[in-house]
């Protein structure tokens, strides 16, 4: 199997990619958004035509708002990011940002958020990703329960959840780049894209385990074949299937991102990077990863 | 034979049925009213989809409830109330379809308790704040035991006022207990009063509290600010109050208006707003439909393209998986937002996976030398281990999330969820009963070309 003869090539092409996307996240860092640390967006349109940026400063430093941040969305609009205001500085900042009417508006969304909220939001978003690692992981120690030779099971269960990281990984490392050069920001569809990742990419890996461990069990009988090609064999059998089921996702997800809301494009992309990248280790990583494992445990011996 | 031609009848009629449910109980369609649904019958005007904030504009708000004056063991109840209050004070107001929900503190939320609010159609914060914060917090106060000291500030006219606040302490009387006030005008004065009739715990507190305080005085304050300081002259055993403060008759109308609609029994404060425009919802309520049907379009194109026959009767029995979870949204009912819908549109994947994991298992088969009917049923039963651990991760990530999340996370979730488990039916019943009453086909070479599939070895 082509794969499996060359699958330094493939783990190094992965370490890479992992590599590549951690430095990013150290070199760019994450963009927290106001659903975490608090504050307040508004989003408003121009009813005719919108005021320069630069006429907009003067007015909306007067305000004392401390820093706020003014982008450009559409032809008309603006998103204007602050720290969170209420009921009478929202009023105040629509009032700056009409240039008390001289340019009517309509203000398409508001969203401010106190800080004990996101604190909140934080500790639950934390608490999630806690729980659901762990329940993952007990799943995945339960879906390999049966030992088998000649990798014990707990292996199977650990390079699964290798291939889990690095299937967060790179997405993440996407979202960051995307997050540094569009300003796309960390929110709770966020988190909930990385833990979607989780549960999609656990069960392509876990489909193709399943079909190694079963052949292992028909050929136990027979004459013992070589480990390396019972899992290129397997591999033969279910890429196909494994790419095609992926596809499917990927296909919906695509569409969702080219024509879905607005609110749902980042977390579309991201969950399209999770499934390729999710469908992509458990052929190109997950397997070669099992094989180079064997023939580790072989020199020991 | 004839039997699983019979059920794969059944199923497409009640698929049908259910489609039909769908359609005609949705009042607005393309932004254009249903002429079908104006005259249906109440069971289908009760059932449209109903839209979270983001999706039909409204506002959302979090209000944090200062519990502390309230005994640990009764928190729940005063939650309750509040709620309670508020929801009558939103209603009164006519929003449609609010929803007012706790949120309990403790070790998963790590906050406080929490009042969430959400107020569809109403784009208006202000106004919005406004018809909240307007419910009156109505609080008895004793006054403080002597040798309490007294807080003065200098005004700028030089007199001393005294802070009356400071001279008295909270009871346990609040209008949490009010059952219902009146305005009365006083028989000598004519000025006009507020009288207050107390529920049963209400009465026992205020007995108790005009009992000890004979001779004193008791504060009525009104959201903080005494409004009348009445001299208790003897017990009072009936729940009966009367505020004597200097009203005009509007302003004596206005306040028993208020405390009628319900005083709060806790303090709220606003944490966290947010509004979504009207018109930022419609854009994404089509989006969210463009996206699926064209999702749709493009995986029963690549069912069919790749299956052939089993691909076609694939997207038949994924066209009743959608419609049924279209119905289950509107009858659970689901609320729905746009991660909801993203979350609808990646089920739709998931599952045709299961329908793919069959169709490649029985390829497999078809190529090993089974006849079709073998290769069919063979496939069925080799394929549901996969299909069962391929979900229970999916199932296990929304259940988790519905548990912590948010209500925007909760309608992701919860779509994501039921999708995976009808997805699961859908896949192996009903294709199943599909594929099976395509055996009246034969075993010709017709056949197998249908079963068998464009790629592959």
């Amino acid at each position: 199997m082509f794969i499996i003869n060359h699958k330094k090539i493939f783990i190094g092409i992965s370490i890479s990619l992992v590599v590549l996307s951690l430095a990013s996240l150290a070199v760019f860092g994450l963009k927290i958004g106001i659903d975490f640390k608090g504050g307040a967006l508004t989003e408003v349109s121009y009813k005719v035509e919108r005021p320069a940026q630069a006429t907009l400063e003067k007015p909306l430093a007067d305000l004392n708002f401390g820093a706020i941040m003014l982008q450009p969305t559409g032809t008309l609009g603006y998103i204007v990011k602050s720290r969170d205001l209420n009921d009478a500085e929202h009023t105040s900042l629509l009032g700056a940002l009409s240039e008390n009417n001289a340019a009517p508006l309509t203000e398409l969304s508001f969203n401010s958020v106190g800080p004990s909220v996101g604190k909140e939001l934080t500790r639950k978003a934390i608490l999630a990703v806690i729980l659901i690692s762990l329940a993952i992981i007990c799943f995945i120690a339960f879906a390999f329960r049966k030992v088998s030779k000649p990798i014990s099971s707990w292996r199977y269960g650990i390079i699964a959840i290798v291939t889990l990281l690095h299937d967060v990984a790179i997405p993440v490392g996407i979202f960051v780049v995307l997050s540094h050069f569009y300003g796309a920001e960390v929110d709770s569809l966020f988190v909930v894209a990385v833990l979607t990742i989780l549960g999609l990419s656990v069960s392509d890996t876990i489909v193709i385990f399943d079909r190694i461990r079963e052949n292992l069990r028909n050929q136990a009988s027979v004459a013992k074949q070589n480990f390396s090609e019972i899992v290129g064999k397997s591999l033969s059998q279910s890429f196909v299937r494994s790419i095609c089921t992926s596809l499917t996702v990927i296909l919906v997800l695509l569409s969702l991102y080219f024509f879905g809301p607005e609110s749902t494009k980042y977390f579309a992309l991201m969950l399209t990077a999770g499934m390729f990248f999710g469908t992509y280790s458990s052929i190109f990583l997950a397997s070669p990863l099992l094989v180079w494992v064997e023939e580790w445990q072989k020199k020991q011996k | 034979m004839i039997k699983k031609i019979v059920l794969s009848i059944v199923i497409l009629v009640l698929g049908t049925g259910v489609a039909f449910f769908v359609y005609k109980s949705e009042p607005k369609l393309n932004n254009q009213l249903n002429k079908n649904s104006a005259t249906a019958s109440s069971f289908f005007k009760n059932h449209p989809f109903r839209l979270g904030l983001d999706l039909s504009g409204g506002t959302h708000l979090i209000y944090k409830a200062d519990t502390s004056a309230v005994p640990a063991g009764q928190v729940g109840d005063s939650m309750d109330a509040l709620r309670d209050v508020i929801e009558r004070r939103v209603n009164l107001f006519g929003v449609s379809e609010p929803v007012v929900q706790v949120q309990h503190g403790g070790f998963v939320s790590g906050a406080g308790e929490q009042l969430i609010i959400d107020l569809p159609g109403v784009t208006d914060v202000k106004q919005a704040i406004t018809m909240i914060g307007q419910t009156p917090l109505l609080e008895f106060k004793t006054e403080a035991p002597a040798g309490t000291p007294q807080k003065a500030t200098v005004g700028k006219d030089g007199k001393v006022v005294l802070d009356v606040g400071g001279q008295y302490v909270a009871t346990e009387l609040t209008g949490r207990y009010l059952q219902k006030a009146t305005l009365q005008f006083d028989a000598n004065t004519r000025a006009p009063t507020v009288s207050l009739q107390f529920d049963d715990t209400g009465t026992k507190l205020f007995a108790e509290i005009t009992k000890a305080n004979v001779g004193k005085t008791v504060a009525i304050f009104l959201d903080g600010a005494p409004i009348s300081t009445p001299v208790v002259r003897e017990e009072i055993p009936n729940g009966q109050a009367v505020i004597s403060g200097s009203f005009t008759p509007t302003e004596a109308k206005t306040l028993v208006g208020r405390l009628n609609s319900g005083a709060l029994p806790v303090p709220i404060t606003l944490l966290s707003t947010q509004t979504i425009g009207a018109i930022l919802g419609d854009n994404a309520v089509n989006a969210g439909v463009k996206a699926t049907v064209i999702g749709f379009l493009l995986v029963a194109l690549f069912l069919i393209l790749l299956y052939r026959l089993p691909g076609l009767v694939a997207v038949v029995s994924l066209s009743i998986f959608i419609v049924i979870i279209l119905a289950l949204f509107k009858l659970m009912p689901v609320t729905l937002t746009a991660a909801g819908i993203a979350g609808f549109i990646i089920s739709i994947g998931v599952a045709v996976d299961a329908n793919v994991l069959i169709f490649e298992r029985i390829k497999e088969e078809l190529r090993s030398g089974q006849n079709i009917k073998d290769a069919v049923r063979l496939g069925f039963s080799r394929a549901w281990f996969s299909i069962r651990d391929s979900n229970i991760s999916n199932f296990i990530t929304a259940v988790i999330l519905f548990w912590f999340g948010t209500s925007l996370i909760k309608g992701f979730a919860l779509t994501l969820g039921t999708g995976v488990i009808v997805s699961m039916f859908s896949a192996i019943v009903i294709t199943r009963v599909f594929l099976g009453a395509l055996g009246f086909l034969g075993e010709g070479k017709v056949a197998r070309f249908l079963f068998s599939s464009g790629i592959g070895k």
